[in-house]
């Protein structure tokens, strides 16, 4: 099952380090990780999502809480949230690459050489289905931002006010 | 007032309660060294003879005292000889503070002389570190680094402080306010449900066994534990690193269990239906084949790091907090027990292991035994000395016949397994208890890899007695070779220096001890020398450390000492 973790870290050099070299050292293998600022200059904010078929996830949790830079570790899966992932792809110009950009609601940024961008924005699953459905039509370059996560309403990720 | 970096680094030593640094100056940490002579009255410094002494005497020092060690080196060579001792205090959980010089900011990252991303390297073996690179950070840092090096799970904390960092000057006044580090907050104690359940698993149990580890002496619940063992009648299990937290003369406590401990205890954590697992971390060498590991106890797993918790052994409760603040918090409701029937059946277990202990063996008087030596150590020192060990055969040994019944009495490295720990700790370990007697009990192989610190030893007239247990070969590894590898003894014999020569050249006194006769009147000896001395045991050559759970092996399944022998085999004469 996929599980979907946000960290709320502090912005400083070398965190994003210290999380990625926690991963490799205990063997956590994951499926995406993003890091962004955030509202608040000195919080940065990421997503981590890793398969729990794979990777412990208590043990992931566990263990970026160990890190003295991760103030907060939320897993999102378990309550209402909404995820994205985008995508932007390279395939031959066609017919079919159009009416499946339609199909899908990706927008084509880019129209040259006979060749189109598409951009898709969407969850994680849908993201790939599209992927797979241009696959046939010759996808020539692919690339992915990872996911990022955020609780809906009132499910709120954010380091607790006194520490902020 | 207007203070130099370097002159920062020493006020912040001093008003962390610092008296000792463990170190070798160089380039890069030279503006530090300059600035000493103005804070030798305050703070001891020790020039060691390798960087990796220094970590392992301040490792020693704050495994004695349970205050922060400090060591101190340069950039580059200097910083990347304390890699093994620090990884080494990692995984002993003990706390640190190993302060580095490095190249000026201004060339960092050019492959200057000397530099070593440090903070890099010691990102998986520290439990923090800074890299510092302005005057203004060195005493935020240097607080934090204390800060963390001690409280919670401790652990060894770095920073490497730029040299222009150290030259640069500011206006300084040592910081008050709070230090400020919102990701992290260590746990302290249990939920009134967890008290609960914990409590309601120990009425319920009926061969009920506590494993006690390094946390107990860590978090200081030495009395705590003596007391619920008491009250509740739970027997007491050892890890290595717990050895000290419970008098091994109590009647409830068993000894050490694991791969070389006791039969009987390996027997009693498979028997169990309870384990009380406080400040241990199920270690593979303490748990054997996992999926077989005391298969029908239900468990309660108290440790200060949560991410220890169903780690290895999923457990039933699982309480991350400061054991002595759980303990503290168990005891009131902590019932009243008996579990005669399973301590007589854990006494039948003993009893019939100690036919086979090879202390009760009269071997040939020209032979020497290593277990012998350690026994007749043990009795010649009124077992009060404080034991430093180096790591193999001497060190199971030393777990197994150098009975402790005060907390912090073993000193040795555990997790890490690190060869050439002993002597150098146990350096740290008497400079922190001058007044203990202490012994370090070393291996002729682990000796060799830090004996330059004989150097630092005689200069620092340091009183600690050296016992080399020297059976000529890498003993633990022969011993695996013997049961696992067809016999094939590769790279294991050992061609020694004449160590009494060695000792001497260093104008330290030593001696050679062949016979079990000689014990008693060398240990004397070398209490009698105010200094450091070194005492030479010539021991059997391919002795075996029994009992063995091999590797991955079920715990009950020991490898023993055969049954019955009269008197103990001449292996000498097959090698």
């Amino acid at each position: 099952m996929k599980h979907t973790l946000v960290a709320i870290v502090e912005n400083e050099p070398g965190v994003l380090n210290r999380v990625v070299s926690l991963f490799r050292r205990r063997n956590f293998n994951i499926d995406s990780l993003t890091v962004g600022r955030t509202e608040n200059p000195s919080i940065s904010r990421m997503t981590i999502v890793l398969d729990s078929n794979v990777t412990r996830v208590d043990q992931v949790q566990k263990n970026l809480y160990k890190l003295i830079n991760v103030i907060q570790v939320c897993e999102v899966t378990h309550q209402p949230f909404i995820s994205r992932d985008m995508a932007l792809i390279k395939v031959r110009a066609s017919g079919q690459a159009v009416w499946l950009a339609s199909q899908f609601g990706a927008r084509i940024l880019d129209y040259s050489d006979e060749m189109m961008i598409l951009e898709l924005s969407d969850e994680e699953a849908r993201v790939e289905q599209f992927i797979e459905a241009l696959r046939p039509y010759g996808i020539i370059e692919l690339v992915r931002t990872g996911v990022v996560a955020m609780g809906r309403g009132k499910h709120i990720v954010q380091p607790t006010p006194h520490l902020a | 007032m207007e203070l130099t970096g370097a002159e920062i680094i020493w006020e912040c030593l001093v008003r962390e309660g610092v008296e000792i640094v463990y170190g070798y100056p160089g380039g890069a940490i030279l503006p530090t060294y300059d600035a000493l002579n103005k804070y030798q009255d305050r703070v001891r410094h020790v020039l060691v003879r390798h960087e990796q002494g220094a970590t392992h005497m301040a490792d020693g020092y704050a495994r004695i005292t349970g205050k922060v060690g400090v060591a101190m080196a340069t950039s580059g060579p200097g910083a990347t000889n304390m890699v093994t001792g620090i990884a080494t205090a990692m995984m002993d959980s003990v706390p640190l503070v190993c302060i580095t010089g490095q190249v000026p900011s201004t060339v960092l990252g050019s492959d200057a002389f000397q530099e070593t991303d440090i903070t890099g390297i010691t990102l998986p073996i520290t439990k923090h570190n800074f890299l510092v690179t302005h005057v203004s950070q060195i005493a935020p840092a240097l607080r934090k680094a204390f800060h963390i090096a001690r409280t919670g799970r401790p652990g060894p904390v770095l920073v490497d402080i730029t040299k222009d960092a150290q030259n640069q000057k500011m206006e300084f006044v040592y910081p008050t306010e709070p230090i400020r580090l919102p990701g992290y907050v260590p746990p302290s104690a249990a939920t009134p449900e967890q008290i609960e359940s914990a409590i309601a698993l120990i009425r319920q149990a009926e061969r009920p066994l506590i494993l006690a580890g390094h946390g107990v002496s860590m978090s200081g619940a030495e009395r705590q534990l003596l007391e619920f063992a008491e009250r509740a009648q739970i027997p007491v299990a050892l890890t290595l690193l717990g050895k000290g937290t419970m008098p091994e003369s109590h009647p409830l406590c068993l000894g050490m269990m694991g791969m070389h401990g006791a039969a009987a205890v390996n027997q009693a954590v498979q028997a169990a239906d309870l384990l009380l697992a406080f400040g241990m971390r199920f270690d593979d060498r303490v748990t054997g084949n996992l999926r077989t590991y005391s298969p029908n106890s239900r468990k309660i797993h108290i440790d200060i790091d949560a991410s220890e918790l169903n780690k290895n052994v999923k457990v039933d409760v699982g309480i991350a907090g400061d054991l002595r603040t759980v303990l503290e918090q168990l005891l009131p409701h902590l019932p009243r027990l008996s579990h005669a029937a399973w301590l007589r059946q854990i006494r039948d277990w003993q009893e019939e292991a100690d036919e086979r202990d090879i202390i009760h063996y009269e071997a040939p008087s020209d032979k020497l035994y290593a277990a012998h030596v350690i026994h007749d150590l043990w009795k010649a020192t009124g077992g009060n000395a404080i034991v430093v060990t180096d790591v193999g055969q001497h060190q199971m040994w030393t777990a197994q016949y150098y009975l402790n019944d005060r907390p912090r009495s073993l000193i040795t490295s555990g997790g890490l397994g690190t060869m050439g720990f002993g002597f150098p700790a146990a350096i740290g370990v008497k400079m922190g208890a001058p007044h203990e007697t202490v012994w370090a009990i070393v291996g002729d192989g682990g000796f060799q890899m830090t004996l330059c610190e004989l150097a630092t030893a005689a200069q620092e007239n340091v009183d600690v007695n050296v016992a080399i247990i020297n059976n000529a070969y890498l003993g633990m590894v022969r011993q695996w070779q013997e049961f696992f590898h067809g016999q094939r003894y590769n790279a294991t014999p050992m061609h020694n220096p004449d160590f009494v020569k060695l000792a001497e050249a260093y104008g330290i006194p030593a001696r050679r001890v062949c016979t079990r006769a000689e014990i008693p009147e060398a240990v004397a000896w070398a209490h009698s020398i105010n200094g450091p001395t070194v005492v030479e045991f010539q021991v059997e050559k391919a002795d075996i450390v029994y009992p063995m759970v091999p590797a991955g092996a079920d715990l009950d399944k020991m490898i023993r000492r055969p049954i019955p022998q009269r008197n103990l085999p001449d292996w000498s004469e097959n090698h």
